[in-house]
């Protein structure tokens, strides 16, 4: 009897030495046992990215102004133009802030109604986030690929351009809450409103009237006749059964007065590019962001559609060299500016791509 | 870069170019209007205007409906073979209704929008296929099986976990509704845009499944005591990071990998995002790759050079989070034309990142007189909940509008108490009651009405 009772005990005891070495090796909760494994540090290196406003995340380092325009002008102005100041393609960096900003910490054009629109450094609080946006998700259809130097230069670049730093700067871990001082919009932003604790107290509500209620019936705001088909024909938007139709855009409405405005005809809709290789062009250009540098008439960062085709008109060599321009990019024939590399496409979606193009787009 | 695109630079700007100078006294001119056609009779609207005669009139028939007496092909053949579609797709009929972008909103369409078709969805669920889209630095369709999920920070022990880990774990399935903070932006200085689609479809409804954030904070040690945030963080380009509150990450916040009964689909974070009931969307992180905590907020690009809001007077909010209640008659709405005067079911959408809709208040005499709608089961919290109201349309003009309440007694503003709060620039939270015109020839129309 003894015997046996000391045996379950020694049976007990090897199992509870078995938990407790298993729990010692999850470190914590071991409810789930068998459930993910403890990240290395060389695993918690490679992401743990984020740079906070007290910089805590920022690796040591130091960038110029001058390495920074060099980066810019190489990686950065396609997008954002040289100086920052480009509206083509994404909202300016550059532009609105004041040497009074600096001083005062609000930049005040954000008070003006009139003020056509907020660039970054109009806006961004913390010179933190520009690091961290930067290292974090530019160039943008390559992110991730630039160098700590890199990261530390474009930033200083940019402070440069706004004024917060002068030309001959390093910017550094050592010296970026100096910098931070001197970022014009460093007090602009406020935490006080009801929009982020879950018991926050609300600043507009409503009313719960139901009858006679007050309103002028007054409509202060419509869409305008001449945006009637802005959206396309709402026709070919909606089911074509219910209780409503939708209204087919492509002809003036049925009661308006239409005589004393124009009327609006709609666009034909774009052909389908489909080429003899069965590749549908126009959706590979949108999908490659073609779109985002070149447009069918207009020259944006990149020559447009029609000047292509027009270049390299009767030219039996263009399809095979446009197709190698694509997949690898560069610079030359259009200006300074490069074309980023392609090299996710395919051959008969480059073939597709080069042809369509040539014939103009359409 | 990536999403200022979409904020500062077109959200504003779309409006104004829409109004030609000549438009500008025109609103005067239609309240006149509307006042006295409230007077007229519908027969006599109708008649003046051309509009067909009430179908239903037997004369009309003749002997019947060749539709019935007429035996079609489908009634008389042998139809398609099962799994002939081995992954289902609506009918051809519906090709209508899909994600549409709208024009001149956005430069570059790998960090645009894709608004959901609202005006053709039924009940609270959104069709995965029709969820709206917003991406930052485009999408992915990554491999979940060398897809990877990082705790770290103030825990005691850091941990990676595999889908396959992630999927043993015990899960939730929970029904909540997703807006992007910017849905309605377009429309805080004056009408920009004539749908339902484009007005308010950056919002949709889903069930999700996935592990309570808390499941995995706790299986990792948090360190309750310093731990005040937490980030998340996106797998791609943009690697997308916002700060959570810690009190919402150990409530309700899910990292989810179904939607609707099935994986995510890519557009929407394939294979992992998070779920943040009631913040706004950007919060829920896509292609979700890592969970850090932290004790203070990281004034992370996403909340500190976009998705803030501008007040007048020139400071920013930041941190605004909560999508509060809103609601939208989705039938009938802007772009429609009514068939026929007589008996319509107005039905819509209400919701509130607070909890539950209380009440629904619909007005068809621009805000004069409401009546209360049928809400429609399930109500449930942080979600879309369906409402429906009796009305018929009598042929004359009529202003719809409805108004929403949630649970904790907040109710939807109108435009002008909204603006005059926070003026016409702050982007953001744009949750007004909507104005729907109809006209007298049935054409529905976007309009602001105070």
């Amino acid at each position: 009897m003894s015997r046996f009772i000391k045996s379950l005990r020694l049976v007990a005891s090897a199992g509870m030495l078995a938990v407790c070495v298993s729990a010692s090796a999850q470190g914590a909760n071991q409810k789930f046992s068998g459930i993910g494994r403890t990240a290395t540090p060389a695993e918690i290196k490679a992401w743990d990215i984020d740079v906070r406003p007290d910089f805590k995340g920022l690796p040591a380092g130091a960038g110029s102004v001058a390495k920074g325009q060099d980066v810019w002008e190489a990686k950065c102005a396609s997008c954002h133009g040289v100086f920052g100041e480009s509206t083509e393609v994404f909202t300016p960096i550059i532009g609105g802030t004041t040497k009074k900003d600096i001083e005062t910490g609000r930049v005040a054009n954000l008070a003006r109604e009139d003020f056509p629109q907020r660039t970054t450094m109009m806006k961004v609080a913390t010179v933190s986030t520009l690091w961290d946006y930067i290292n974090r998700a530019m160039p943008w259809n390559n992110p991730k690929t630039l160098t700590v130097e890199e990261v530390y230069a474009v930033t200083a670049y940019i402070l440069n351009l706004a004024e917060v730093v002068p030309e001959n700067f390093v910017l550094s871990d050592k010296n970026i809450a100096e910098v931070q001082k001197r970022m014009p919009n460093r007090n602009g932003m406020t935490e006080k409103h009801g929009l982020w604790d879950l018991k926050g107290k609300p600043d507009v509500v409503g009313t719960l009237c139901m009858s006679n209620c007050a309103t002028e019936l007054k409509i202060t705001s419509f869409l305008p006749e001449s945006a009637r088909d802005a959206h396309g024909n709402l026709k070919e938007q909606h089911r074509p059964i219910g209780p409503a139709r939708a209204i087919d855009t492509s002809r003036p409405a049925a009661a308006a007065p239409t005589a004393d405005r124009p009327v609006v005809v709609a666009a034909a809709p774009a052909a389908q590019a489909a080429t003899a290789s069965g590749v549908n062009a126009a959706e590979i250009s949108k999908k490659a962001n073609c779109t985002a540098c070149h447009a069918q008439a207009a020259k944006m960062v990149g020559p447009s559609w029609t000047e292509i085709a027009k270049k390299y008109k009767g030219d039996a060599k263009a399809p095979a060299m446009l197709a190698k321009k694509i997949k690898s990019g560069g610079a030359g024939n259009w200006g300074a500016v490069p074309m980023p590399p392609h090299p996710n496409l395919k051959d008969n979606e480059l073939t597709a791509l080069s042809q369509w193009i040539l014939e103009g787009a359409k | 870069m990536s999403s200022g695109v979409k904020k500062s630079g077109r959200l504003i700007k779309a409006p104004e170019n829409f109004l030609a100078a000549q438009d500008a006294k025109a609103p005067a001119l239609m309240r006149r209007k509307f006042l006295a056609a409230s007077a007229s009779t519908a027969a006599a609207s109708l008649a003046a205007l051309g509009l067909s005669a009430p179908k239903n009139a037997l004369a009309s028939v003749g002997e019947g409906d060749p539709n019935i007496l007429n035996l079609p092909a489908h009634t008389t053949g042998l139809g398609m073979p099962v799994a002939a579609n081995p992954y289902g797709m609506p009918s051809q009929y519906e090709k209508g209704l899909q994600r549409r972008e709208s024009p001149g909103l956005t430069r570059v369409s790998a960090a645009s929008v894709a608004f959901t078709p609202l005006q053709g969805t039924f009940g609270i669920i959104t069709p995965s296929g029709l969820h709206f889209e917003r991406h930052h630095q485009g999408w992915w369709d990554i491999d979940p099986s060398k897809h990877r999920l990082m705790v770290m920070g103030l825990v005691k022990n850091p941990k990676v976990y595999t889908m396959d880990d992630i999927m043993r774990l015990p899960s939730v399935s929970r029904i909540h509704f997703i807006e992007c903070g910017a849905n309605t932006a377009m429309e805080w200085g004056n009408v920009a845009v004539p749908t339902v689609q484009y007005s308010h479809g950056m919002v949709s409804c889903s069930e999700f499944t996935g592990v309570p954030l808390s499941v995995l904070l706790e299986d990792c040690g948090i360190d309750r005591k310093a731990a005040r945030y937490v980030l998340a963080e996106g797998a791609d380009g943009s690697s997308m990071t916002r700060t959570i509150a810690l009190d919402r990450a150990l409530d309700d916040v899910i990292v989810a990998y179904g939607m609707n009964g099935e994986m995510l689909r890519p557009e929407n974070g394939y294979p992992l995002r998070l779920v943040v009931p009631g913040i706004q969307g950007v919060s829920w992180v896509k292609w979700l790759r890592r969970i850090e905590v932290g004790d203070m907020k990281w004034a992370a690009k996403d909340e500190s050079i976009h998705y803030i809001d501008l007040m007048p007077g020139g400071l920013h909010r930041q941190y605004t989070g909560i999508q509060e209640a809103k609601s939208v008659i989705t039938t009938p709405s802007g772009g429609q034309t009514l068939l026929d005067k007589g008996f319509y079911n107005i039905s819509g959408l209400a919701w509130s990142g607070r909890g539950k809709i209380k009440r629904v208040d619909v007005s068809v005499d621009g805000g004069r007189n409401w009546r209360t709608a049928r809400l429609e089961t399930p109500v449930l919290s942080k979600a879309f909940t369906r409402f429906n109201i009796d009305w018929v349309w009598n042929g004359g003009p009529a202003i719809l509008q409805s108004r929403a309440q949630d649970d904790t007694g907040y109710i939807q503003p109108k435009i002008n108490q909204l603006r005059a709060v926070r003026g016409t620039r702050s982007i953001y939270h744009q949750n007004a009651i909507q104005s729907w015109r109809v006209a007298d020839n049935g054409e529905v129309s976007n309009v602001q009405i105070y």
